[in-house]
């Protein structure tokens, strides 16, 4: 991680690391180098993915009918891929 | 000095003293594992609360781990928290020792300080405590069961202060303090509870962009602690050390208010000078053992020997100024270590005061004893034994040795 100097200061921040951005600001999706990319004709919408995500990145949307993959906060961890019973997703390198 | 107000006499060993300080310092919660020589404390308070005698939340838990964390958990979110323990207890509040001081939690523990194993032994000596001087924990080791009466109540002042928000740990020597029944001077209830106040909290920004008040409260969301990376944890280690360095005024002021309450101060509260001024030969130490140096100083300046102590109280933040100016004109200083930095060249108490001598105008011969490991007896006679080495050393200009052990059998 770079330092730089546009950082805030020891007197300018909040004692014992309070957060003064949401977690959903830290966009922590640019950690991966591998990416879930998904079949849709494989894909059942079995929905196992959605719960094996230990980010929480993967959303069923209702209106859809399908899933979405939210890659600024999906870390490439590859779960996902590995838990899909009908393989369709691969991890493709970034 | 007179006092203000009315004080009871009572019969109390350390420990109850800590107890009863603990009782009348309004404390909201306590959370605790038993521990030799500590558990007079907590089993006092639990009987305080069984007795409808406070309205504490007593926590028991299955460790002193879990016993800190419960106590860190409380704090944040503004309570009033208290703690003890010794030796092992404390070894194994390692963790969540820098995890309250890194989340500016005010929690006070009182230490019965106990050596650790191997071989077990639960006596007194320091070594439990000075593990643990880099944890960010303000430390202050008492001479009597009537200071770790008062140092308690001082401690949240001190915590608490929103300069300062930092752990405090009042140390008392096991048993020699922990079990031994003195008489000690007590306030009013009412006369502690306005002395200690209520907490004040600083504003923080939220992850909104909000000000809200620094503690964990559900109508005021905000998080504190959870990460930070290489670009911020620096900065608020910094922090901290800027609250260790505030502390220093903050535990002098605290002193002063209280002594004018209760007519009793212990130096500046940071150290405590004994017949230093004029004195050629001095020894510096902590806690209990103090108390017998003196007795071997009045023997001394009876004899005509120019002899005096420096005690420090204030162990953390180590009030360096204070140190080299009181020993300015000593010509020869011993400092007495009550543990063992195995492979270091003497003990933590020695390391630190010949450290901060180095940049003194006039530098002092200085040795080192290492004494009372494992609650070994610290006689008169042996306290003698180091002034006389002291005059041996004037009259030789030369140290034969600079780290000795006292009271061992060669
Ligand atoms: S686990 Fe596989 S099949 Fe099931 S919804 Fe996810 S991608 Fe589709
Ligand atoms: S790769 Fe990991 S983080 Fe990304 S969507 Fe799959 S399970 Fe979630």
């Amino acid at each position: 991680m770079r330092v730089t100097a546009k950082e805030k200061s020891w007197k300018e921040i909040s004692p014992a690391g309070v957060c003064w951005k949401a977690s959903t600001q830290f966009l922590t999706g640019d950690w991966k180098t591998y990416k879930p990319v998904r079949d849709l004709e494989k894909c059942t919408r079995c929905l196992l993915c959605v719960l094996f995500c230990p980010d929480g990145a993967i959303h069923w949307k209702p209106e859809k009918g399908d899933i979405e993959f939210d890659y600024n906060f999906c870390k490439g961890c590859g779960i996902c891929a590995n838990e899909c019973p009908a393989k369709a997703i691969e991890m493709k390198l970034e | 000095m007179k006092s203000v107000v009315k004080q009871e006499v009572l019969a109390l060993n350390g420990d109850e003293a800590v107890a009863f300080a603990a009782k009348q310092s309004d404390v909201d919660v306590v959370a605790a594992y038993p521990i030799t020589p500590q558990t007079i404390i907590v089993e006092r308070f639990s009987e305080y609360v069984a007795n409808g005698e406070v309205e504490t939340e007593f926590v028991c838990t299955e460790s002193e781990h879990s016993a800190l964390t419960a106590c860190l958990a409380a704090s944040v979110t503004g309570a009033r928290t208290f703690t003890a323990s010794a030796s092992a207890g404390l070894a194994l509040m390692h963790e969540m020792l820098f995890v309250t001081s890194g989340c500016r939690a005010p929690v006070v523990m009182a230490i019965a300080n106990r050596a650790l194993s191997a071989p077990l032994n639960i006596h007194g000596d320091h070594s439990d405590t000075m593990t643990e001087r880099d944890s960010g924990w303000i430390q202050i080791y008492v001479e009597n069961a009537q200071e770790a009466y008062d140092s308690v109540i001082q401690a949240f002042r001190i915590a608490e202060n929103t300069d300062v928000l930092l752990p405090v740990i009042v140390g008392l020597d096991g048993f020699t303090l922990s079990h031994t029944l003195e008489n000690v001077h007590v306030l009013s209830d009412d006369a502690v509870k306005r002395f200690v106040g209520t907490r004040k909290f600083i504003n923080v920004t939220n992850h909104e962009g909000k000000t809200v008040p620094f503690k964990l409260d559900p109508n005021n969301p905000t998080s504190m602690g959870p990460i930070a990376l290489p670009n911020y944890y620096f900065e608020f280690k910094r922090q901290q050390e800027e609250a260790m360095k505030n502390a220093l005024k903050v535990i002098q002021d605290v002193n002063k208010e209280y002594a004018a309450i209760s007519g009793r101060s212990y130096g500046d509260g940071l150290v405590d000078a004994y017949h230093v001024e004029d004195a050629e030969v001095a020894i510096v130490c902590l806690g209990s053992t103090a108390g017998t140096v003196k007795a071997v100083v009045d023997e001394l300046r009876a004899e005509g020997v120019k002899a005096g102590l420096l005690r420090i109280r204030t162990f953390r933040p180590l009030p360096v100024e204070r140190i080299v100016d009181t020993l300015k004109n000593v010509k020869a200083v011993a400092v007495m270590d009550r543990s063992m930095s195995f492979g270091g060249n003497g003990g933590p108490v020695f390391h630190e005061v010949r450290h901060a001598l180095y940049d003194a105008e006039k530098h002092p011969y200085i040795v080192n004893y290492i004494y009372g490991l494992g609650g070994r007896d610290t006689s008169p006679m042996q306290v003698r034994k180091i002034y006389e080495d002291l005059q041996k050393i004037l009259r030789t200009k030369r140290v034969e040795t600079r780290v000795q052990h006292l009271g061992l059998r060669e």
